[in-house]
């Protein structure tokens, strides 16, 4: 009994938040949205006895990665209007009508061929006996060590990413002075007596 | 493996466990509200002394009924929602910020029985349970996934608000909390490193008597962690979300009434999870000797006492301590605190594997150590080269 | 219904009681508080003064940055946890990986320091 009103419970949250993340207008009000979905997931998951992929949907997703998707939506400045006419890539409407359609019709596909059991996946057994994070520790040292590893190489591009983009788009600081190197005042010597860094109220607010 | 999770509702549910657990509820919910009006006044009461004032002594015996005194009046101050404000936003960003201190304090052991093979359990009603209100096997996980979600009731109440200086405060903190948190993170990696458990029981329970995490982790991730923790908190000397020279108040310039008061509880709140996770995390939370009479209420004894050294030390910090710069704090985050944890976890873990294979623990230091200190003397040249370089090539510009 | 979704559902009754109190709080202070409208309470405080423009303005782009170290390093100590609980079973071949893995990541972190998105001027 417990269970079925949890997945229903998570369910509805999930769904709700999703379809708030497409209707919503405004982008944080989004964002928000899906943070509801992540959670309800996170909920899904300890309902399958799967408490740490719990744990870390709410960490990494919903801690980190939504956290870094609003410090973007305030990066644009969320009043921006969007053209709702123009087409960001050529194509794009007609090839997301498609790939809607096909996911659409997947998931309806499996819904009516396959049966629904409410058993847990078979892809991967849970053992009760053993705690969680323990079971998926040992995958990680053995079946997927080599995926784990390049995980590490796939975040080291995103942060290269990132400072590229940010030395790029600052035009402000100067892409030379920072190309320089490491700046004089590199290791806690103050720059400027100010309480404030001067350059910061001044470029947020412009 | 060390057992988690709690007894009492690993068997049959009846009543009694009912009853214990709507009890714990209560307890825990009656600790931490009780907890927060006399941290409000411990506050300002420590802060006066420190300053040479009285502080409150009006209200009740030495002021303490002061905080009730002005949560009553908050109630009837009007409740102002500005016109540009993100109306829905606005008035529940408050919530956020609270109900995540609620929930960690959830996992934090209270009391129990944690001398040698009892592992914190005791019996209550015939039952065996822990005291504390639930332990789930990720507690700590349960933990740093509550402080990310924190960030939020800042980031949401600034940028609601429809004003620029709150938005501007809460950018700041929430990139504030978001940089130390990977701090908070990486200390707790060296708990559980040691601990070899996620559950906040299993930890104290590894601790106990006298095994604290504060020198089994050789005292670096301790520091660590209470200073991002106080970063997290967004207090002094860390306050600059709200630092009113700056910013006005930072994101809670806009709320009155008792929706600021709301923010203002929160974050005495979130100061006492905070000490109760670092009692818990690293000084052996409840565990502690048993001289006479029920084994818990002597846990009960040592957590008060162990959590009441930090609540003054956050104080202290506070009336001590000027406030950062907004770059030396980004400074001391990236550069010095998660660095030094990633050396840390690194010497930790070799000592640790070093223990297991049966290497001698004083070669394995003794080599971690140098190659640390090396890498650490290398970047360091690397540096003041890389200075010299900038200098050279502006004095010939 | 397993010992473990019994214990968080302690913690979700606990989270709703909570929200519940909260709520609670809230709507008596709904119910005592005066309202007294005019229109001068409902502009922005901001600092005072009258406020110039909208609310939402635009923030640096430095703060996208610290978010996404975030994001690796948050990725990083997940990883870590199931590693940290059971560093016996790995032994030094564990240990090993996992030093690969951080310094992997203190490369990129170190990466961004040199070049200079770290300063904050």
């Amino acid at each position: 009994m417990v269970p079925i009103i949890v997945f229903v419970v998570a369910a509805a949250i999930c769904v709700a938040g999703a379809l708030g993340v497409v209707l919503n207008r405004n982008p944080v009000h989004s964002a928000l949205s899906l943070v509801a979905t992540l959670f309800g997931v996170a909920v899904l998951f300890i309902a399958q006895d799967a408490q740490f992929l719990a744990a870390v949907q709410v960490i990494v997703y919903a801690g980190a990665i939504v956290v870094l998707f609003l410090f973007v939506i305030m990066l644009l400045g969320v009043d921006r209007a969007e053209n709702l006419e123009s087409e960001p890539l050529t194509g794009q409407r007609p090839a997301a009508l498609v790939a809607g359609l096909l996911i659409g019709g997947g998931l309806i596909a499996v819904l009516v061929a396959s049966t629904i059991t409410g058993k847990h996946s078979s892809g991967a057994k849970v053992d009760p006996a053993q705690a969680n994070v323990n079971q998926i520790g040992r995958l990680l040292f053995t079946d997927h060590l080599w995926a784990f590893e390049i995980t590490s190489v796939l975040l080291v591009i995103a942060v290269v990413g990132a400072v590229v983009l940010a030395r790029r788009g600052a035009p402000g600081s100067g892409a030379d002075a920072v190309d320089a190197g490491i700046p004089a005042d590199d290791f806690g010597e103050p720059a400027s007596p100010d309480t404030v860094p001067p350059n910061d109220v001044e470029e947020t607010v412009r | 493996m060390i057992f988690a999770g709690d007894p009492l509702l690993s068997g049959h549910i009846d009543l009694a466990v009912v009853a214990i657990v709507v009890l714990k509820t209560v307890l825990t919910f009656a600790l931490l509200l009780v907890g927060t009006m006399f941290m409000v006044w411990f506050e300002r009461k420590v802060v006066g002394d420190l300053q040479n004032r009285i502080g409150p002594n009006r209200a009740g015996p030495f002021g303490l009924l002061q905080t009730l005194a002005d949560g009553v009046k908050v109630f009837f101050k009007e409740d102002l929602i500005p016109e540009q404000a993100d109306r829905v936003i606005f008035k529940y960003a408050p919530l956020l910020s609270m109900v995540p201190a609620f929930i960690t304090f959830a996992v934090v052991p209270i009391a129990g029985d944690f001398r040698h093979g009892h592992s914190g359990v005791v019996s209550i009603f015939g039952h065996r349970t822990l005291l504390q209100l639930a332990d789930p096997p990720i507690g700590v996980l349960l933990v740093l996934a509550m402080s990310s979600i924190a960030v939020y009731g800042v980031m949401l109440a600034g940028w609601s608000s429809g004003s620029k200086y709150p938005l501007l405060g809460s950018v700041r903190a929430s990139a504030q909390m978001v940089s130390y948190e990977a701090a908070l993170g990486l200390s707790v990696v060296a708990v559980v490193l040691v601990s070899g458990t996620l559950s906040t029981s299993g930890i104290v329970s590894a601790q106990a008597p006298w095994k604290w995490n504060l020198w089994v982790t050789g005292v670096v991730p301790f520091v660590i962690f209470l200073i991002s923790g106080t970063a997290e908190l967004n207090r002094p000397p860390f306050d600059l979300v709200e630092a009113e020279q700056e910013l006005v108040g930072g994101y809670q310039t806009e709320y009155s009434g008792i929706r600021f008061a709301l923010f203002y509880l929160a974050e005495f709140m979130n100061t006492i999870t905070m000490s109760a996770i670092i009692v818990t995390l690293f000084l052996g939370g409840p565990s502690g000797p048993v001289i006479l009479g029920p084994a818990w209420i002597w846990g009960l004894i040592w957590f008060l006492l162990k959590l009441l050294i930090f609540l003054f030390v956050f104080v202290w910090f506070r009336a001590t301590l000027p406030r950062f710069r907004y770059d030396q704090l980004m400074d001391l985050g990236w550069k010095a605190l998660i660095p030094l944890s990633l050396g840390w976890l690194l010497l930790l873990t070799a000592v640790r594997v070093g223990d297991v294979e049966g290497w001698n623990p004083f070669l394995v230091t003794m080599v971690g150590a140098v190659v640390l200190v090396a890498a650490y003397g290398l970047l360091v040249l690397a540096m003041r080269a890389a200075r010299r370089n900038r200098q050279l090539a502006e004095e010939l510009l | 219904m397993s010992a473990f979704l019994r214990e968080y559902l302690t913690v979700a009754i606990f989270t709703g009681v909570a929200f519940g109190l909260l709520a609670g709080v809230l709507s008596v202070g709904k119910l005592i508080r005066p309202v007294r409208p005019q229109a001068e309470k409902y502009f922005n405080y901001e600092s005072g003064v009258d406020a110039v423009g909208t609310g939402w303005v635009q923030s640096p782009i430095r703060y996208y940055v610290f978010a996404l170290l975030f994001v690796m390093f948050d990725v990083e100590a997940v990883f870590i946890f199931p590693w940290a609980t059971q560093l016996e079973i790995y032994g030094w071949f564990g240990a090993v990986e996992m030093g690969i893995f951080i310094v992997l990541l203190a490369l990129g972190l170190l990466y961004a320091w040199r070049k200079g998105v770290l300063r904050w001027t």
